[in-house]
């Protein structure tokens, strides 16, 4: 028996309301606002009052996918990360990072978009930089 | 007062009268709920207070709710101030909770707390820790019932249109446990449109609230926009306690409302 609850932040936007996740034996079972966060104070919108429900889904990707042969093929985060690099390098030298092109994405946190674009202009070089909210 | 709490706890939980305790815990300095189960994680033992008492508050009684249901053959302790008492009655009264399972552990509300809630009755029946200070009136309520009558309309109205319709009022509600929430139905109100409908939306969660509502304040407390929810809820409760002598929350039995 076990009955306990986890601090996160939603993923809905970019706004970062805290809230628990309750978890019962191991299920998450409901979301409580945290009347501790400065961010929304015990508030939460219609969007994060439901988020347990979507986490569980069975739709959900829990793991990186990598295109082998034309299929989606599941693959851990370390070759997944090491693909993604390995490529990122090679298509910046032969092509240039101009090259190059990263969508942000509306489900993570303010700070996340903010480290991913300067990732690409600082780390990478280009300014290619969209949104998955233009689509 | 803290370590009175502490101490009845770990005597519950080491004599085995209790499986788990339902309380808060302090973990990175937030408040969260959490089922004790192990005396050793007691140190961390919080009343809901972090600035001021009372300022993070939850609805335990709602919580136990699931953790009952999903352990019958077990008893729980259960931190409760006078609005979670009065929560428990309810629940028991609408077969919600058995009070075969629930072991209340009170605490009363210091006067500061009681006042800014204008709470009828600021403690439990039984407290473990804490001096009962005498319950407030609902000056909130008084202040509005001398407005005339359209400038009250107009104030509701102004009110009920600041609703985002997060349903965090419903949501984080300790008495709120219909299957089928009439503010979910699309048959009587409004469900996939905004603006909310007003003042619909408000009025048949409040007419809902008649009986029922134990005057916690957490409705409030959760609203992104700031409608006076607590306030609109006491006056109905007055209504319940004159017009039917119907007192919500001290009453052993179903409000008149559900006699039929």
């Amino acid at each position: 028996m076990e009955y306990t609850t986890a601090l996160t932040t939603c993923t809905y936007c970019g706004c970062g309301c805290n809230f628990y996740l309750e978890v019962l034996d191991g299920q998450v079972i409901g979301t409580i606002p945290c009347k501790t966060s400065p961010t929304n104070e015990g508030k939460l919108c219609i969007k994060g009052w439901n988020v347990h429900e979507f986490i569980q889904s069975p739709k959900r990707l829990t793991r990186p996918l990598i295109r082998k042969n034309g299929e989606l093929v599941e693959a851990d985060w370390e070759e997944a990360l090491d693909y993604t690099a390995q490529r990122l390098k090679e298509i910046a030298e032969q092509n240039g990072p101009e090259s190059l092109g990263f969508m942000a994405s509306a489900k993570v946190t303010n700070e996340e978009n903010y480290i991913f674009q300067k990732f690409a202009r600082a780390g990478v070089g280009t300014n290619n930089i969209d949104h998955c909210a233009r689509l | 007062m803290i370590e009175t709490v502490k101490e009845q706890v770990r005597k519950l939980l080491d004599s085995g009268q209790i499986q788990g305790f339902l309380g808060l815990l302090e973990k990175n300095g937030h408040i969260s709920p959490h089922l004790f189960t192990d005396p050793e994680e007691l140190d961390r033992l919080n009343l809901g207070e972090r600035d001021k008492p009372g300022d993070a508050r939850y609805p335990l009684t709602k919580y136990l709710i699931k953790i009952a249901r999903a352990h019958p053959d077990k008893k729980f302790g259960i931190l409760v101030r006078g609005c979670d008492e009065r929560a428990l009655k309810t629940l028991y009264n609408y077969n919600q909770l058995n009070p075969g399972q629930v072991v209340p552990v009170g605490i009363a509300c210091p006067e500061e707390l009681a006042r800014e809630c204008e709470c009828r009755q600021p403690y439990p029946e039984e407290c473990v820790a804490g001096e009962k200070s005498e319950g407030c009136a609902s000056v909130s309520v008084d202040r509005l019932d001398e407005l005339e009558l359209s400038e009250r309309f107009d104030y509701w109205t102004e009110q009920y249109a600041k609703c985002i319709k997060c349903y965090g009022c419903r949501d984080v509600c300790p008495v709120c446990f219909c299957n089928e929430c009439t503010l979910a139905s699309e048959d009587l109100v409004q469900t996939k449109t905004f603006p909310t409908e007003t003042p619909l939306f408000h009025l048949v969660r409040a007419a809902h609230m008649a009986g029922r509502c134990i005057d916690c304040g957490l409705c409030e407390q959760a609203c992104p926009v700031g409608i006076p929810l607590r306030t609109l809820y006491k006056k109905i409760y007055n209504i319940m306690d004159e017009e039917l002598d119907y007192q919500t929350g001290y009453s052993e039995e179903k409000s008149p409302l559900n006699a039929i």
